[in-house]
């Protein structure tokens, strides 16, 4: 991964958009999915760190980055905006590992859980799912190249993945 | 509880947490190790989701223990060690290069087994802190099964925020660094009360009648 081209970088519970050139990236997914949206057309795509299933569940303000039910839809108003055509849009998701076999029981499946919400959404709103590296044990950090929407997926272990 | 700030009083009550509960942590793990290890002054802050990454680095890799307790005060433990440490210890608990690797290329990948045992003395550690914990409050904590990766820093420790992520984009970090005086080893603990669990605390060790009208 070229650290000299234009990185945009996506924190925890955050979501960013635009156009090419350039990319996406965030780093340390665990239980969290990165969702990467493109639209090969007008070359423009967005990123998602997800972190929790369902906004309904949230006992204070909504970020609206931090949710599955939220963040797909603000990402595709964000890339609307910058003129993208949803039935052009695509989706690939990374993330959504269960690392500890023993944590909570709510702890437990977030990941899974995170991922299922993910799916729903994106079924709901008519976005296909063209890529999945989902998720196992491993934190994943992911970069989507605008360029080409290509979606690099790299683990703890091993080299990026080409999505 | 829930605000966007720590008083004075809560961050140097959260401090003397850190500080007693990571002094026992640093006492056993320099017994096990036969050496001393000293405790840098713990810090306690509100971080950011955003700041997470500058912390402990974007896919900085650690040999990463986490552990949740439940009981009158709930939240996470984890014991970030770098590889390079991990396998230090690995040599000085048990004098066997064939368990802690022979050479420096395969501090890239550690066994099962080095796990497995890493993970025995993250247990150790993290019951160390919490028993310490539990005694200077007169508050239950019970830790439950602790996990063990050799992954990313930041994967693991948002395992800790997930119950703050419910509430807003911050939570309460308690964060205490070790290292031997060879610079052989060197690690982190890191505390993350539940969010509900600070008044607890707070109750416990008088914060409120001293510190903060209600």
């Amino acid at each position: 991964m070229d650290v000299m081209s234009d990185v945009i970088k996506v924190g925890i519970a955050d979501l960013a958009s635009a156009r090419h050139p350039g990319r996406l990236r965030t780093a340390g997914l665990g239980s969290c999915v990165g969702v990467a949206l493109y639209d090969r057309r007008k070359k423009i795509g967005g990123l998602a760190h997800i972190m929790l299933p369902d906004s309904r569940q949230a006992r204070g303000p909504i970020k609206l980055a931090k949710y599955a039910d939220t963040a797909i839809p603000e990402l595709v108003r964000q890339m609307e905006a910058l003129g993208a055509l949803r039935h052009d849009v695509v989706a690939k998701l990374a993330g959504g590992a269960q690392m500890f076999e023993h944590v909570s029981s709510d702890a437990l499946k977030i990941g899974e859980r995170n991922v299922e919400a993910v799916r729903a959404v994106l079924h709901l709103i008519g976005i296909p799912i063209v890529a999945e590296a989902v998720g196992g044990r491993v934190g994943r950090t992911v970069e989507l190249d605008l360029e080409d929407g290509m979606y690099y997926v790299r683990t703890a272990q091993s080299e990026a993945q080409k999505l | 509880m829930f605000d966007d700030h720590l008083t004075h009083w809560e961050e140097d009550v959260l401090k003397e947490i850190g500080n007693i509960g990571a002094a026992h942590a640093a006492t056993s793990l320099s017994r096990l190790l036969g050496e001393r290890i000293d405790m840098e002054v713990p810090s306690a802050r509100l971080l950011d989701f955003s700041e997470i990454a500058e912390e402990v680095g974007e896919d900085h890799l650690y040999v990463a223990t986490f552990l949740e307790f439940g009981g009158d005060v709930k939240g996470s433990f984890v014991w970030l060690t770098e590889p390079f440490s991990a396998r230090q210890l690995l040599w000085a608990l048990f004098q066997d290069r064939t368990l802690s690797g022979s050479d420096e290329e395969s501090s890239n990948a550690f066994s099962e087994l080095e796990l497995s045992a890493l993970q025995e003395i993250g247990n150790i550690l993290a019951g160390s802190y919490l028993s310490a914990l539990a005694d200077l409050t007169g508050l239950s904590l019970y830790p439950r099964v602790p996990g063990i990766v050799f992954d990313m820093g930041m994967a693991v420790v948002t395992y800790g925020l997930l119950e703050a992520g419910h509430y807003g984009e911050h939570a309460v970090v308690i964060d205490a660094h070790l290292t031997s005086r060879d610079a052989r080893y060197g690690g982190r603990f890191f505390l993350l009360p539940d969010p509900h669990s600070f008044r607890v605390l707070y109750h416990a060790l008088g914060v409120y009648a001293n510190g903060r009208d209600e």
